[in-house]
C-alpha cells in the first residue's frame, strides 16, 4: 500500500532540478520564470530543488562544453532512479548557435540520455511547462516499469 | 583553529549559473576565496572566423541572455563606426527604449534573486511579478521575451506604433506604482537591513583601484556611468548617475533599485523625444580594414567591444570585456572575514553574470 502511494505521488508531484550547462542565461531565467506568480508551476506540485539526490526530473539548459560535461554526468548519476531528463532550448538540443565553437561538445544527449527536447531560443515558459508535462508522462511510465 | 575547505558551486541552489569558489573557512569566518571559472566557456569570440558580420549579431546577443539587447547594440555600434554608417535618430532612440526596458527587467530579476538569497521568498515573487509586465512589453513589441533581437547593422528591425507607445507608457505607470510599493521593504525592512547593511564592504578607493564596474562601483560612491558619455541617443536625454556611498550590499541593492526607477524615467523621456524617420539604412559591402572600440553601459556595468576588420565579410578579431569579469577582483576582496552564511548574499551583490564573463 505504501509502495503504491509513493508510486502515485512521484508522478503527481515531481521535484525538478535545474542545471545551467553553459547556457546564455536566456533559458535559465525562463525556467525560473516558470516558478514565479504568472506561470507558477508550484500549483501542480512541482518544486525546484538544489540537491540532485532529491530530484526526479533534471532540466538542462545550454550546450555541454569540455569543462562541465563531468559535472553534468556527475549530477545525473547522483539522481535516484527513476529519473527523466529534459533538454531546454536550441543549445541544449543540438548546440544551437554555438555548435561550431571550439569548446562546445554539442547537445545534452551527447553525455546523458534525454527524454524530452524543448525547442526555442530561448524557450518560452509555456514551452518549458509543456515539455515538463511530456516528461512526466515518460517519467510515470518509467515508474511503472521500475515495479 | 583548523582551516576547513568548503566547495561552493558549480551547482548551488542560490546560483543560477555555475561558478566555483573554494572557500577556506576558519570556524564560521571565511578567510580566503579562490574562484574557478570556465564552466560556461563556449569560445564564441572565435566564431567570427566562420560567421559573417551580420550573423555575428545573433551570436553577440547570446553572449548573455539577460543583457542581450545591449550586447547587440554595442556590436552594431562597432560595425557602424568601422563602416562609417550614420544611423537615423529614430533608430538610435528606439535602441535606447529597448535597452532601458532590458535594464529594468535585468535589475528586477536581480532584486528578486537577491531577496531569495537571504531567504525572503515573498519579495522574490513580487519582483518577478512586476518583471512580467516588462517581458510582456518586449514580447508585444519585438516578438520575443528575453532575447529581443531588434538590432541590425544600420538600425533596428522593429518599429513602435503610437498605440504601442501609449500602451507602454500606461504599463510603465502601473509597474512604477508596483515597484514603489516595494521600496519601503527592500530599503528599510529590519530583516533586509540585518542581512545586507555592513556586509561585503568595498570602500571608494578599493572599488576604484580594483576596477569595479557598474552598480558595484556606484554603490561605493564613484560616479561612473557610460551612459553619461552620450553614446547612441543618450546624449539627448537628461541623465544623472545614481550613487550610494556605503559600499555594502545594501548600497549596491539600493543603486539597482533606484536605477529601475531611473530607467522608467528614461523610457518616458525617450518616448516623448522619439523623432520620425527611417528605421534602418542600407548597408553595402564589407567592413574595411581597421580597429574600433565601443563602450556601453550594461545593467552590470561597463562593457567594451573591440573589433578588427580585414576587408572581408568575416572579422579578424572580436574581443569582449564584460562587467562581471571586472567585478570578480572586488568580490574576492569583499569575501574574506565575512561569515559563511553571508557568502551567497555577497556573491549575488555584484550581480554575477557568468555567461558574460566566460563567453
Amino acid at each position: 500500500m505504501f509502495g503504491s502511494f509513493i508510486k502515485k505521488s512521484r508522478a503527481k508531484s515531481p521535484w525538478i532540478m535545474h542545471f545551467d550547462c553553459g547556457s546564455c542565461n536566456g533559458c535559465d531565467i525562463e525556467v525560473l520564470a516558470c516558478l514565479t506568480p504568472l506561470y507558477d508551476v508550484e500549483r501542480f506540485g512541482i518544486i525546484n530543488v538544489g540537491n540532485p539526490k532529491h530530484a526526479d526530473v533534471l532540466l538542462v539548459t545550454g550546450t555541454v562544453n569540455h569543462r562541465n560535461k563531468k559535472v553534468l554526468k556527475n549530477l545525473y548519476d547522483q539522481m535516484p532512479e527513476p529519473k527523466a531528463v529534459i533538454a531546454i532550448g536550441a543549445c541544449g538540443n543540438t548546440g544551437g548557435v554555438f555548435r561550431e565553437a571550439y569548446n562546445v561538445v554539442g547537445g545534452v544527449d551527447k553525455i546523458i540520455p534525454v527524454d524530452v527536447y524543448v525547442p526555442g531560443c530561448p524557450a518560452k515558459p509555456e514551452a518549458i511547462i509543456d515539455g515538463v508535462v511530456l516528461g512526466l508522462a515518460k517519467f510515470a511510465q518509467k515508474v511503472e516499469e521500475a515495479e | 583553529m583548523a582551516i576547513t575547505v568548503i566547495p561552493f558551486g558549480p551547482q548551488h541552489p542560490v546560483l543560477p549559473e555555475p561558478i566555483h569558489l573554494t572557500l577556506k573557512v576558519e570556524d564560521e569566518i571565511v578567510k580566503e576565496a579562490i574562484p574557478a571559472l570556465g564552466y560556461v566557456h563556449r569560445g564564441l569570440e572565435r566564431l567570427v572566423e566562420i560567421r559573417d558580420y551580420h550573423q555575428m549579431i545573433t551570436v553577440c546577443e547570446r553572449v548573455c541572455g539577460i543583457c542581450s539587447m545591449i550586447h547587440g547594440t554595442c556590436y552594431s555600434q562597432c560595425i557602424e563606426e568601422l563602416m562609417d554608417i550614420e544611423v537615423t535618430d529614430r533608430a538610435k532612440m528606439l535602441r535606447v527604449i529597448w535597452s532601458e526596458l532590458h535594464r529594468m527587467h535585468s535589475h528586477l530579476l536581480w532584486l528578486g534573486l537577491f531577496a531569495d538569497a537571504f531567504g525572503f521568498e515573498a519579495l522574490f515573487m513580487q519582483f518577478w511579478k512586476v518583471r512580467e509586465r516588462i517581458m510582456d512589453i518586449n514580447e508585444a513589441t519585438a516578438g520575443s521575451r528575453v532575447i529581443v533581437s531588434v538590432n541590425i547593422i544600420g538600425g533596428v528591425r522593429a518599429d513602435l506604433s503610437p498605440e504601442q507607445l501609449r500602451w507602454i507608457l500606461s504599463e510603465l505607470d502601473i509597474a512604477e506604482k508596483e515597484i514603489k510599493d516595494m521600496q519601503n521593504t527592500i530599503m528599510n525592512d529590519y530583516t533586509v537591513k540585518t542581512r545586507t547593511c555592513g556586509i561585503g564592504v568595498l570602500s571608494y578607493d578599493q572599488a576604484y583601484e580594483l576596477g569595479a564596474a557598474g552598480p558595484t562601483l556606484r554603490g561605493s560612491g564613484v560616479a561612473s556611468d557610460m551612459r553619461m558619455n552620450g553614446y547612441g541617443a543618450y546624449g539627448e536625454l537628461d541623465i544623472e548617475p545614481i550613487i550610494e556611498t556605503a559600499g555594502d550590499c545594501w548600497a549596491r541593492c539600493t543603486v539597482r533599485f533606484r536605477e529601475v526607477l531611473q530607467s522608467i524615467d528614461l523610457v518616458r523621456q525617450a518616448i516623448s523625444k522619439l523623432p520620425e524617420g527611417e528605421l534602418a539604412v542600407k548597408v553595402k559591402g564589407n567592413p574595411p580594414e581597421g580597429e574600433v572600440y565601443a563602450r556601453v553601459e550594461q545593467p552590470r556595468g561597463e562593457c567594451v567591444y573591440y573589433i578588427k576588420g580585414n576587408g572581408t565579410k568575416n572579422l579578424d578579431r572580436l574581443r569582449i570585456r564584460t562587467p562581471t569579469f571586472a567585478n570578480i577582483p572586488p568580490l574576492l576582496t569583499m569575501l574574506p572575514e565575512c561569515e559563511l552564511a553571508d557568502v551567497p548574499v555577497i556573491v549575488l551583490s555584484i550581480d554575477p553574470c557568468i555567461s558574460c564573463t566566460e563567453r
